[in-house]
């Protein structure tokens, strides 16, 4: 990555790491202004702070919680649409095309209907939420990821009591993303579902951005889901349709393998994955001679969730 | 001559200890990326698992080429096999888990992939102990059947790789066809060696053979 910087500088053989920083501001700033159509003079007036350094923190984030380097939640990504190791999405993923974005909402709603990105972004303030992500791989992190709730935007629509289910579906552009030009793995485009009552939880959010900044794209820009009390695969990326449905809609893991990845897929120690373990996760950002975290019950949101689930058997309903 | 081939074996010692040094930079250079507690139970299984099929390569390759005097061979990258599962098992045990014993307790029993790794390593660990002249003079005709066992080893570590990924499978199955190349020229040689035989027998006496067998 250095020897890159230095490249991209012609004429100077040491790069002053502040300059390497506001450059990367600068183009996400730059990218974000034409996402959101902010004023230029904005970002330039103030390029060495991100760009939604001031959003408000949310009352549900966990301001105690120490996030995790962005140099390690942007380099470790599970996409498989680019590729199936973590490190190759970070490069891949800059061919998604992600401006002009808009999202279709659907199915059991009063008022179904497209809308602009920038439209959802400006109707949508945006708050600052510090999250837990745990991933099924038994590893996980700490994002401050910057969004909305996902039970706002929904409402907008004005969902029909009909509507029992959430189905979130990301973008099919196969010419930029190889997996799916090649029909890799999973059934693309790949989509994901919550019951009504999970989707319009005000813990679960819709995130254009993260560490104060606009979402790189290889983790899951312009706008993706965020569900921290499941595992990650159900924090779809680059969502496009919404739609609420009177049934369950398969999720594109459950589809894979079904005994594997359960449609609820909470996060819970007891009930193990059935090739390994789901007691301990490695937390991204600690070192070695470091104990894993023992894994919470729901990812540690319990306290907030526990209810939706209080008749059903975990265990069955994995 | 001799000088030569000590040369060589010398040689092949400080060649099979490159992977580690890799690693020890990674490791001092921050190369190891985010996760890097993943990226080294990942380099160093890797290693124990190549030089796991190297050595079962030496046979075959020994057979095609006919160059004989390659058994030390085997026996120096068997122990290389052993020597990297000892470091990803110690890695394991002291640098992730820290030896919280109750963690590890409820991570093996739940984690199949695991178990898998274990008979593996169990395997290696007794073919490495016993690996020396001496202990082949003391187990007489029962080292050699103990020594068979790297077969299931390989067959463990196999599965111990293919049941921990959620389902990119092109590597492990780069490892798969070559284990297979080198058990199926095995393969093929007993069962020429066995053709071989049952021409040169009297066919009454070679059905009680095969029933012996």
């Amino acid at each position: 990555m250095i020897i890159k910087t230095i490249k991209n500088i012609p004429g100077s053989e040491i790069t002053d790491p502040l300059v390497f920083q506001q450059r990367r501001t600068l183009i996400k700033a730059m990218a974000a202004m034409m996402l959101t159509g902010t004023s230029i003079r904005t970002g330039w007036a103030d390029s060495s702070k991100p760009i939604w350094s001031a959003v408000p923190k949310s009352r549900l984030s966990a301001h105690e919680l120490v996030v995790t380097p962005a140099d390690a939640t942007e380099n470790y990504n599970n996409y498989y649409e680019f590729a199936f190791n973590k490190e190759d999405p970070r490069s891949l993923a800059q061919s998604l095309r992600v401006d002009p974005w808009s999202v279709e909402i659907g199915g059991e709603v009063e008022k179904p209907g497209t809308y602009q990105l920038e439209d959802i972004l400006s109707q949508h303030p945006l708050q600052e939420y510090i999250y837990r992500f745990r991933c099924v791989e038994a590893w996980s992190m700490v994002v401050p990821w910057v969004g909305f709730s996902l039970g706002d935007l929904l409402k907008t629509a004005k969902p029909l009591s009909s509507a029992k289910f959430v189905k979130l579906t990301s973008v099919h552009q196969p010419d930029s993303m190889p997996k799916q030009r090649n029909n890799g793995m999973l059934d693309w485009p790949y989509v994901e579902g919550l019951r009504i009552d999970e989707a319009m939880h005000p813990l679960t959010i819709l995130a254009a951005g993260m560490y104060g900044n606009i979402l790189p794209k290889q983790n899951g820009a312009p706008l993706r889901l965020v569900v921290p009390w499941k595992y990650g695969f159900k924090s779809i990326k680059a969502v496009v349709k919404i739609e609420l449905l009177k049934r369950p809609p398969i999720s594109s893991w459950n589809k894979f393998a079904p005994n594997e990845y359960g449609f609820y897929a909470n996060v819970n120690p007891d009930v193990p994955h059935p090739r390994w373990s789901q007691n301990s996760e490695r937390l991204l950002g600690s070192g070695f001679f470091t104990p894993r975290r023992q894994t919470e019950l729901f990812n540690g949101y319990g306290e907030q969730v526990a209810h939706l689930y209080r008749d059903m058997d975990l265990r069955h309903f994995f | 001559m001799i000088m030569q081939i000590n040369n060589l074996r010398s040689l092949t010692i400080a060649v099979c200890f490159i992977p580690l040094l890799w690693v020890v930079f990674d490791i001092a250079f921050d190369n190891l990326g985010s996760n890097q507690m993943q990226a080294l139970h990942i380099r160093l299984g890797d290693w124990a698992l190549r030089f796991l099929w190297i050595t079962l390569a030496i046979t075959p390759v020994q057979t095609v080429t006919k160059w004989r005097g390659m058994t030390e061979y085997r026996q120096l990258f068997g122990l290389y096999a052993f020597f990297y599962a000892s470091l990803h098992v110690l890695v394991y045990l002291a640098v992730d888990q820290v030896f919280a014993w109750r963690i590890i307790g409820i991570d093996i029993l739940e984690s199949s992939y695991i178990w898998f790794g274990l008979i593996a390593y169990i395997i290696v660990f007794s073919l490495g102990i016993t690996s020396s002249k001496a202990s082949k003079k003391l187990l007489g005709k029962s080292w050699k059947k103990l020594h068979r066992f790297i077969y299931i080893a390989a067959g463990a570590a196999m599965i111990h790789y293919f049941w921990q990924l959620k389902g990119n499978l092109a590597e492990p199955l780069f490892y798969l066809l070559l284990i297979f190349m080198l058990l199926g020229f095995r393969a093929v040689i007993w069962f020429k060696n066995k053709q071989l035989s049952q021409m040169m027998i009297p066919k009454g006496r070679a059905s009680t053979d095969t029933e012996s067998d």
